[in-house]
């Protein structure tokens, strides 16, 4: 019994039964699989995160993002004129998350690939692209940079999914995907 | 030598129980059901805020409650009842006394005062930082140092069960090895020595961080070291409650490991892999390469996956096999129909079971798969996922074994069984419901820790899917139907704790809460061929579809997001 010494002192000489080595086997090997398909998809697949990433200090990172938005800003939005930026295909785009807002929205082409810098001012966000359920951690002092492609067009609410503050649930931001 | 200490012989078990490890026990029992009480309560009030037609409190009031839900769930009353649980395999099973009860006692008070403390420090209201505390957020120091003396007086529990398994050696209280469910309690109590360690190295920087002692604390190392307790303290729960199911079966049924050498070894595993887990949190941070993701989020190559896919068999197995020893051989579940579901002991034993691997074990690999993460990350899934296993599977399990420890420990009999009989499958569908509308919700995308998916104070404006309120209504819902059942728990066990008839010495017999004899009725085990199995090979292979078309399933889901890299 499981609450009393084993009965067999070499309770490790026992033989195993079929149907356990049968599942160990099994176990094993779809731990095995699942360890591969991990590596697969870092060959095959589209979706995998980039490793990309510098240490920054949140003063000049703003910087660049402010001096990114005034160059390509096309109009404003919403309650605070948050500037929307439609900077071209292909280039280093940027967003900010800080308390509580993500800065500036986007706007993007469809199927054009941009690389995305994302870093913090303030405390952990999480930046997560809705619909479309992309997550990702920022933290102050990294700016993390991604190659990303948006592949349908409409608008993307980026929500803040990291706990940050009591404002944390007003914490939006956006991405516009259009066809031109 | 130490004067001898009294003792009483358990009339049912035949165990001896000295009187430091009874009240050591009974202490810290009672504590760990306080604080579940407390901390069901917050989680009551979180859930009624996020059903967006109740949204029941204010933001402020939200956030304080859901990081008191977390510390006083998840930390206190899991920790407390882990420490009865080590008492009860260390001194009660091996027929020792308890080594340096004063330490136990002095261990005892300091995680009561810690714990105190870091809830205090949460109601004063500045320190409404979540239970994971991420920096460069702040607390006020008083919960760092709650959080800090629970986990030192949480470690010198450990250190005192470890000393009490020196003792049993040392006066040979018992013959070979350690069984089963000690050796269990001692795989969690190793995990829970290096878990702790883990917690006191990040805390006491952070606390003196709080304090200004220290400018600064890397966010990506924060997480990294805390993890390290918080993940891997998880462990200690699967190997506290796995051996609770295998204490339950053996006791209710008579069943024994069908291999001690194959449950032992998946314990092992859990030691050797276990801790890896922190990546699981770090899957989409900034700078950490994706080799380090995919070896540590995979468990080296899903090597404690493997355990617990062991245990899952074994478990099935090993109740299986004694019911089919005592003649329930009929077609191929005769056993499990046969098995005795009213005894809330058993119901919520094999509810646990079937709850933590599938809503909580499949999930969890999804989750913790580097490129899934993307898609789930800090949505709703994750606490969908992870009220499956601490909830369901641990809360669950060790509901189940207090119908045990009550009459066995306390010397009480139920006061009604009745509530009793049904409160393991109210609670459990109530959990299953929590986790598994916060997954769907997470799914679309709805983020934890929120409180306004309608966004109505935000600048911007975004209107989530209307499917997700529905989802949040039905954990709402869920929420309030394991409440009843966690309160029904509290009721039972208070009240026969206050007013309950006192448990005749004769009881084993005419009111038998274990089988009599229970070991013998079972043949012994690993022999090839006398045992066949057929449910549990049934059972087992439904379970790995499940979890194969599950796993494919989320890549699908994955590859039709935007391309990234």
């Amino acid at each position: 019994m499981a609450l009393t010494p084993p009965e067999n002192k070499h309770w490790w000489r026992e033989p195993l039964h079929r149907m356990e080595i049968g599942w160990i086997t099994i176990a094993f090997l779809w731990g095995l699989m699942m360890f591969g398909v991990m590596i697969y998809w870092h060959i095959n697949g589209e979706q995998n995160l980039s490793n990309e990433a510098y240490r920054v200090d949140p003063e000049t990172y703003g910087e660049k993002v402010e001096a990114f938005a005034e160059k390509y800003t096309v109009r404003t939005e919403g309650k605070n004129d948050t500037p929307v930026v439609k900077p071209p295909p292909g280039s280093d785009v940027y967003m900010l998350g800080r308390l509580w807002e993500w800065w500036p929205i986007l706007e993007l082409k469809k199927d054009q690939t941009y690389r995305l810098h994302l870093s913090s001012m303030d405390w952990q966000h999480g930046w997560s692209l809705q619909p479309t359920n992309i997550n990702i951690q920022v933290h102050p002092k990294y700016e993390m940079v991604m190659t990303l492609k948006p592949t349908k067009s409409g608008e993307f609410g980026v929500v803040c999914n990291e706990f940050c503050g009591v404002g944390h649930h007003t914490m939006l931001g956006k991405i516009y995907v259009v066809d031109k | 030598m130490v004067a001898k200490e009294k003792f009483r012989v358990c009339p049912d078990t035949g165990f001896k129980v000295f009187q430091h490890t009874e009240n050591l026990i009974k202490a810290n029992a009672v504590v760990a059901v306080v604080f579940l009480l407390i901390g069901g309560l917050f989680g009551l009030l979180v859930a009624l805020t996020r059903w967006q037609a109740i949204h029941l409190l204010p933001a402020d009031l939200f956030y304080l409650a859901l990081t008191a839900h977390g510390a006083d769930v998840l930390l206190f009353w899991i920790i407390f009842f882990e420490v009865a649980v080590l008492y009860f395999a260390g001194s009660v099973l091996l027929n020792v006394r308890i080594a340096a009860p004063r330490f136990a006692w002095g261990a005892f008070i300091l995680m009561l005062v810690g714990a105190l403390m870091a809830n205090v420090a949460v109601l004063q209201g500045e320190s409404s930082v979540m239970f994971t505390s991420y920096v460069p957020m702040q607390a006020a120091p008083h919960f760092y140092l709650g959080l800090i003396l629970f986990a030192v007086g949480a470690l010198v529990a450990m250190f005192v069960f470890f000393g009490t398994l020196v003792v049993a050696k040392q006066e040979k209280t018992y013959e070979g090895s350690i069984p089963l469910v000690t050796f269990g309690g001692v795989v969690a109590a190793i995990i829970a020595v290096y878990t702790i360690a883990s917690g006191a190295i990040i805390l006491i920087p952070t606390l003196l961080w709080s304090l200004g002692y220290i400018a600064e604390i890397d966010s990506v190392m924060y997480k990294l070291v805390w993890w390290g307790m918080g993940h891997s303290s998880q462990q200690i729960n699967v190997a506290a409650q796995v051996s609770i199911w295998y204490a339950i079966a053996a006791m209710v049924l008579g069943a024994k490991p069908l291999s001690e050498k194959v449950s032992r070894g998946a314990f092992l595993l859990y030691i050797l892999f276990l801790q890896l887990a922190s990546a699981h949190h770090l899957l989409v941070e900034p700078g950490i390469s994706s080799e380090w993701k995919v070896f540590n989020t995979s468990y080296a190559l899903y090597l404690a996956v493997l355990g617990s896919m062991i245990h899952g068999m074994s478990i099935p197995g090993a109740v299986e096999a004694a019911q089919r020893r005592r003649g329930y051989t009929q077609g191929m579940f005769g056993w499990l129909r046969k098995a005795p579901w009213g005894n809330p002991a058993f119901s919520g034993m094999a509810m646990s079971v079937l709850l933590f691997g599938i809503l909580g074990g499949i999930t969890g690999v999804v989750l913790g798969t580097e490129q899934l993460n993307l898609i789930m990350h800090n949505t709703l899934y994750v606490p969908g996922h992870f009220h499956g296993t601490v909830v369901a599977g641990t809360t669950l399990a060790f509901m189940a074994i207090t119908y045990l420890v009550v009459p066995l420990i306390f010397r009480k009999e139920i006061i009604w069984p009745r509530i009793a009989q049904w409160q393991p499958y109210l609670f459990g569908l109530g959990v299953a419901g929590i986790s598994v509308f916060m997954m769907g919700a997470g799914t679309l995308g709805v983020s934890r820790r929120h409180w306004d998916m309608t966004f109505s104070d935000a600048a911007l404006n975004f209107d989530v899917p209307p499917a997700a309120f529905l989802m949040m209504g039905l954990n709402g819902i869920s929420a309030v139907i394991a409440s009843i059942g966690g309160v029904m728990f509290i009721l039972v066990i208070v009240a026969t704790l206050l007013f309950g008839k006192d448990r005749a010495e004769d009881a084993c017999k005419t009111n038998p809460v274990i089988l009599p004899d229970g070991g013998a009725v079972v043949a012994t085990s690993g022999s090839e061929g006398v045992l066949k199995l057929p449910g549990t090979i049934a059972l087992v292979s439904v379970f790995f579809l499940a979890f194969v078309l599950y796993y494919f399933v989320n890549w699908k889901y994955l590859s039709e997001v935007w391309p990234l890299s």
